[in-house]
């Protein structure tokens, strides 16, 4: 199980790694490789050159603006899991960090290469869909931005265009002190991929209604799915276990589900009601009992 | 014996294990390890087809890439070997390393590269242009049984190995009188044991010395007889270095057609060749699959619970070829009733062969699946009765006082207490306690089980089994052997004579050693020499070792003592039988003020020749050959044999929870009650049974070499085969018993199997107790989450 | 390519294929063979080194990725020729291990685990070698050795509980 061939560049920075990347078609970037070496170790992946972003140190940071979190793409999912701002700005992000894969692979493992690999399965673009989060990247001379229903394209792919460097991910903050978070995951071994995954954050009100809410489904589909018609649904109301039940189920009902392996359609789809479910009732009491703390 | 056990110096205290200081280090030596000079490196091509013609193989383009020295292919390979070695007589179903004209699963050896590393071989292995006609397969044993189905081998005529019955007491009369009758159907899916160190070997040929010089990953009775008779070289010319540590075995490491592969090209090419199998070779092609067996069960039983007669048929998937696999049918029949006094048995074993990965032997060599289906059984007999498992156990039970036990198919089992071991584990563990905890589980709306199983480990090996599935096989022994030579200086050398994959044998050889002599195991080297200069071993299979590695070198032992003390009576002037032996001296039992030291003797022996007796060997050398206990007899005409000489006993109780919404199980308490007789070393008992238990653990709940209906394993890495992670197997409480074995110089029994015997029943039983309020229960392993979750949920209506 | 790789404080000029990962520059270019394949996808962790004191699987690493990094292998633990570390030895005295393949990468990743955290829970440690598989023992006695090992290094010189 040996790759196949490659050219190694290792890029000062993003210019050159986006002149790299534009010189060859079949060129990618690595950074932590937790997921594109095994993929090359199978040959399931050849690139022809990899363009290692790894050291640009622009590229690794965790950085507050007015009403948002950034975070380099190259900084490392140990050092977000770590992160004081995260965790107070960003917490389902915190929440959500622990689940990826092992500590030895989160030590290697970067933010900007979960993202940009598009696992469906994976914590971090789950987190990115649920709570639109944008992403940056470097084309050539050129910078962009693509909102994170518009990143994820589908199964394994990304919307960024051909040659470019994604640069970082932005996590927008919810304002105010009565924001709960929700995580929850199933799989066969605690740490493996999940067969879903849910992603709640509730913001509640001074009646302990719900102000704003927002709930995220990850490997349930192609690619990570917000329940935006239980998202509309619960949004006024209070969260009782009821209405969030009928909520989540309406949402799910025409959602077609992936199969495999380990884990049948029906299974998902049951899967996915229980943990949505799950998600908002831990968001919900999170959110509570801030605002108790307070 | 019994009197003896409290006298134990070394045996049965917690002393540290020799082998561990080299492997925290990292100084093991595996076959990865070995570093030729001039050594090349083998990539595989593998079939992408469930069966397949080959219409031919180009290597022009493989053999232009840069560092290739050569391609072979299974045409070349086939005319210069013979096929690899058949446990059953089917001649047409041949067996070779490379796949020859027709390829029958997918994974598949085509053809062999080797190139200057592995990674220029697995780049030409790509160029290496296989033209395949693809064939019609089957996958599923029952399938495989049909006239009309595809045939996996044409010339074999059918795809049945194997199709023999055995009745055992008087089973239509016990059918007939019964009051009640259950059956049950159950599926052990194909799993293995998949040791992380994947398959490797190393074969150096030394045209000079008519040499063959292999170093494997092996754990592999007569491995050098297999090389030599496949690749037509004498025995002598080949050999296995032994002294290479193997990471990981439990049963599977039996690459024999690697080997042979291997040998074959250094000795065409003159170079040493290196074929260390990748994570994928292994799964798919590495012929290292276990199990796959479907179970019918019947069972007669009275208004008590007390079971009196069982038919069972077992369906095996061999996949491929054959190899030994079809034995691990025969295996079973030496407890066929585990260690209930059920009193006849008929038993059909049939096994098939499909368009799936060969199979090996996996720890328990077929007893794991046939434990489940009897303790399955046992609870759905008390399911019937509206009884407690627990209480039809005990009424079927083998009493302490009814020992030795002879089994309706044969077996004498040598020795038992099963009812204490479990009274102790109850003792531990309040029973009505711990439902009392499931019942509170069940009312906060979890799905709640208690799991019961009990299980035996026959010990010993004794391969009569062989001769019960094919009556041209008549071996009758299975032997192992020990060395011990006192040097010059007095310092003591063993030897055993096989390699080791993680059971501590050289701690073993050194700890029956030094009780024997009464001397320090530490200051005994234990060594391996290579199969040239080995004497018989039958290998560490069938959880023989304690007691055919260790009854050796006990024997030797005391051989030895017998040695010393004749120079020393002689020395002393006395009658032999005033002579006592102690720590290495000798005095005399009338006059303990005349002794002789160890150095003493040891200056009588080596230069002292005029002090010795008349006539007597000079030196301090002396080897015992072990034939194993009980052995020697082969079966008789109406299918009765007695097979392994001990019989270790568990008792598994554990309770699990079920997240009713998600079908995830949990297990929240795990007790074992374990009698293996004596313990000669207890941190390596404890070890291989938690992780005989967590091996079971994963065949009940995670692993499977799942295929898709198009014939391709679907789970062929370790992100889809799934073993467990220290988060599944969760703390276990092990409470010892040691009833002795009668047959044993020491008591002991084997007790590297019982963990993987027991737990898969237990977790199977703990997960029907749990769905037993919903009406439901599940009887086709491996219980997955998405499995158990579809149940439920059908179950509940939604 | 050229590459400098500092491993076990000793800095190595190599020349390497691109593709060499870590783990087989470990082992073919280094000679240290403590470093194990197990799966070559990152699943088992039998080939864990350090990387500037932090676990990683040298599997998932292609050796020019490496450079900078101070790697460590179980050789550079080791304290000298027959000397054993306070985790090595804790992992003996338990006998955490069977057949000792996956050990010298569960025993850097307790090294890893007890310089974060020298007080360890059950979870703790658990959770720190859940990316090791190991198939011989179960872990009961690889999470004892790591509990001793932890205690020992704290100065508390009692008997692990069982």
């Amino acid at each position: 199980m040996k790759a196949a061939p490659f050219a190694y560049s290792r890029a000062a920075d993003v210019e050159e790694a986006c002149a790299l990347l534009a010189a060859d078609d079949s060129a990618r970037v690595i950074a932590g490789g937790q997921t594109l070496v095994p993929m090359m170790a199978m040959r399931l992946m050849r690139p022809t050159r990899l363009v290692d972003i790894a050291r640009i140190a622009s590229l690794s940071y965790v950085r507050e603006d007015d009403d948002g979190v950034a975070i380099g793409a190259c900084t490392r999912q140990c050092t977000v899991e770590r992160d004081p701002l995260v965790a107070k700005r960003v917490p389902l992000l915190k929440r959500a960090v622990p689940f990826i894969g092992h500590a030895t692979t989160r030590a290697r493992g970067t933010v900007g290469g979960s993202l940009a690999h598009a696992d469906p399965a994976a914590e971090l673009p789950l987190i990115a869909v649920t709570l639109d989060a944008t992403m940056s990247y470097r084309a050539g001379q050129a910078e962009g931005e693509l909102a994170a229903r518009d990143f994820f394209t589908g199964l394994m792919t990304n919307g960024l265009p051909d040659g470019a460097c994604l640069t970082s991910g932005r996590f927008p903050v919810w304002q105010g002190e009565r924001i709960g978070t929700g995580f929850h995951e199933v799989n066969a071994r605690r740490s493996d991929f999940a067969f879903v995954t849910a992603a709640a954050q509730v913001a509640l009100d001074g009646d302990g209604k719900c102000h704003r809410i927002a709930i995220g489904l990850g490997a349930a589909t192609d690619t990570p799915l917000r329940l935006e018609a239980a998202e509309q649904a619960l949004t006024g109301g209070t969260l009782d276990d009821a209405k969030v039940r009928d909520a989540v189920r309406a949402a799910l009902a025409d959602v077609e589900m992936l199969s495999d392996l380990h884990a049948s359609a029906d299974y998902r789809r049951r899967a996915a009601a229980t943990l949505a479910r799950r998600a908002i009732a831990d968001a919900r009491a999170q959110s509570l009992g801030n605002a108790h703390a307070h | 014996m019994t009197e003896t056990l409290h006298h134990f110096r070394y045996v049965a205290s917690d002393r540290r294990v020799r082998e561990d200081r080299r492997f925290v280090a990292g100084k093991g030596q595996f076959v990865a390890d070995v570093d030729l000079p001039g050594m090349k490196h083998v990539a595989l091509v593998t079939c992408p087809y469930p069966a397949a013609r080959i219409r031919s193989i180009d290597k022009t383009a493989a053999l232009k890439m840069p560092g290739i020295h050569y391609v072979l292919d299974g045409a070349e390979l086939a005319e210069a070997t013979a096929p690899l070695m058949n446990g059953l007589d089917t001649p047409d179903v041949p067996r070779r390393p490379l796949a020859h004209e027709v390829a029958r699963y997918s994974g598949e050896w085509m053809a062999a590269v080797v190139a200057d590393t592995r990674a220029l071989a697995d780049d030409a292995a790509e160029a290496v242009e296989v033209d395949y006609e693809p064939l019609p397969f089957v996958l599923d044993a029952e399938q495989a049984m049909d006239e009309k189905s595809p045939l996996v081998h044409a010339a074999h005529g059918s795809n049945v190995l194997l199709d023999k019955s055995f009745v055992w007491g008087p089973v239509d009369e016990d059918f007939a009188d019964s009051p009640r009758k259950l059956s049950l159907r159950l599926k052990w899916a194909r799993s293995a044991t998949v040791p992380i160190e994947t398959f490797g070997v190393v074969a150096n040929w030394d045209a000079w010395r008519d040499m063959l010089d292999v170093w494997a990953s092996i754990q592999m009775p007569r491995y050098a007889d297999q090389i030599a008779a496949a690749l037509k070289i004498p025995l002598s010319s080949v050999r296995v270095h032994h002294d290479v540590d193997v990471g990981g075995s439990y049963g599977v490491k039996r690459g024999i057609k690697h080997t042979v592969l291997a040998g074959y090209l250094a000795r065409r090419l003159g170079f040493p060749v290196r074929l260390i199998e990748d994570r994928l070779e292994n799964m798919r092609g590495g012929d290292a699959h276990g199990p796959e067996r479907l179970f019918d069960v019947e069972v007669t039983f009275d208004d008590n619970g007390v079971v009196r007669s069982m038919k069972m048929r077992a369906l095996e998937n061999v996949g491929a070829y054959a190899g030994r696999s079809p034995f691990q049918l025969g295996k079973p029949v030496g407890a066929i009733v585990g260690p209930y006094k059920i009193r006849s048995v008929q038993y059909r074993a049939i096994a098939v062969v499909t368009n799936k990965t060969t199979q090996e032997a996996v720890r328990g060599f077929g007893q794991g699946p046939t434990n489940v289906a009897l303790e399955r059984m046992m609870d759905e007999v008390a399911d019937a009765l509206g009884l407690d498992p627990l209480e039809v156990r005990r009424r079927n039970l083998i009493r302490h006082e009814e020992f030795p036990y002879t089994i309706p198919s044969g077996s004498a089992y040598d020795s038992g207490d099963y009812e204490t071991v479990i009274d102790k584990v109850l003792a531990d563990t309040d029973y009505a306690a711990l439902k009392a905890e499931r019942d509170r589980l069940r009312g906060e709306g979890k799905l709640a089980g208690i799991g019961i199983a009990a299980c035996l480990e026959p010990s010993g090996g004794n391969a009569t089994f062989e001769a019960l599935l094919n009556p041209n096989i008549t071996t009758s022994t299975f032997m192992d052997s020990c060395r011990i030579n006192v040097d010059g200086s007095g310092a003591i050398t063993a030897t055993m004579h096989t390699t080791s994959s993680g059971q501590g044998h050289e701690t073993l050889v050194g700890t029956v050693i030094g009780e024997a002599l009464g001397l320090d195991p530490d200051i005994i080297r234990v060594t391996r020499p290579d199969s040239l200069n080995s004497l018989p071993s039958g290998t560490p299979v069938g959880s023989r070792m304690a007691i055919m590695l260790g009854g050796a070198a006990f024997h030797a032992a005391e051989k030895l003592k017998t040695k010393l003390m004749t120079i020393a009576a002689h020395d002393l002037r006395i009658p032999f039988d005033r002579a006592v032996y102690d720590q290495g001296n000798v005095y005399d039992r009338e006059a303990p003020q005349n002794w002789r030291t160890w150095a003493d003797l040891v200056t009588i022996a080596y230069r002292n020749y005029h002090r010795m007796p008349p006539g007597f060997e000079p030196g301090l050398a002396v080897s015992h050959v072990m034939q194993v206990p009980t052995g020697g007899v082969l079966p008789t005409a109406d299918g009765r044999v007695h097979m392994y000489p001990c019989f270790a006993f568990e008792f598994h109780l554990l309770l699990i929870a079920i997240d009713p919404d998600l079908g995830t199980p949990q297990i929240l308490r795990y007790r074992v009650g374990h009698d293996c007789g004596t313990q000669i070393n207890p941190k390596i008992v404890r070890g291989m049974t938690m992780g005989g238990i967590a091996h079971g653990i994963g065949a009940a709940l995670y692993e499977e070499f799942a295929y898709n209906d198009e014939g391709q394993l679907i789970a062929q890495s370790f992100m889809d085969y799934l073993l467990p992670s220290a988060h599944e197997v969760p703390p276990v409480k092990i409470i010892d018993h040691e009833t002795p074995s009668p047959h044993t110089v020491l008591g002991q029994k084997g007790s590297g199997e019982s963990g993987y015997l027991g737990a898969p029943a237990a977790v199977a039983n703990a997960i029907n107790d749990a769905l037993r309020p919903l009406g439901v229960s599940i009887n086709t392993l491996p219980l997955t989450v998405s499995k158990l979750g579809d149940l439920i949920a059908q179950a509940r209506g939604r | 390519m050229r590459i400098e790789l500092t491993v076990n404080g000793k800095k190595h000029a190599l020349e390497v294929e691109e593709r060499t990962t870590l783990l087989d520059c470990l082992r073919d270019h280094l000679g240290l063979k403590g470093t194990h394949a197990g799966c070559e996808h990152g699943v088992c962790g039998a080939c864990t080194v350090l990387c500037d004191g932090a676990a990683v699987r040298s599997c998932l690493m292609f050796a020019p990725q490496a450079e900078g990094f101070a790697v460590t292998t179980i050789e550079g633990v080791t304290p000298g020729p027959g000397e054993l570390s306070p985790i090595q030895d804790a992992f003996c005295e338990t006998h955490g291990m069977q057949c000792g393949y996956c050990t010298p990468a569960m025993i850097l990743t307790a090294h890893a685990l007890l310089a974060d955290n020298p007080e360890p829970t059950r979870e703790e440690i658990v959770e720190a070698i859940s990316g090791n598989i190991c198939r011989c023992t179960g872990y009961a006695q690889i999470v004892e050795a790591i509990a001793l090992a932890a205690e020992r290094m704290r100065g508390a010189n009692r008997a692990v509980e069982r």
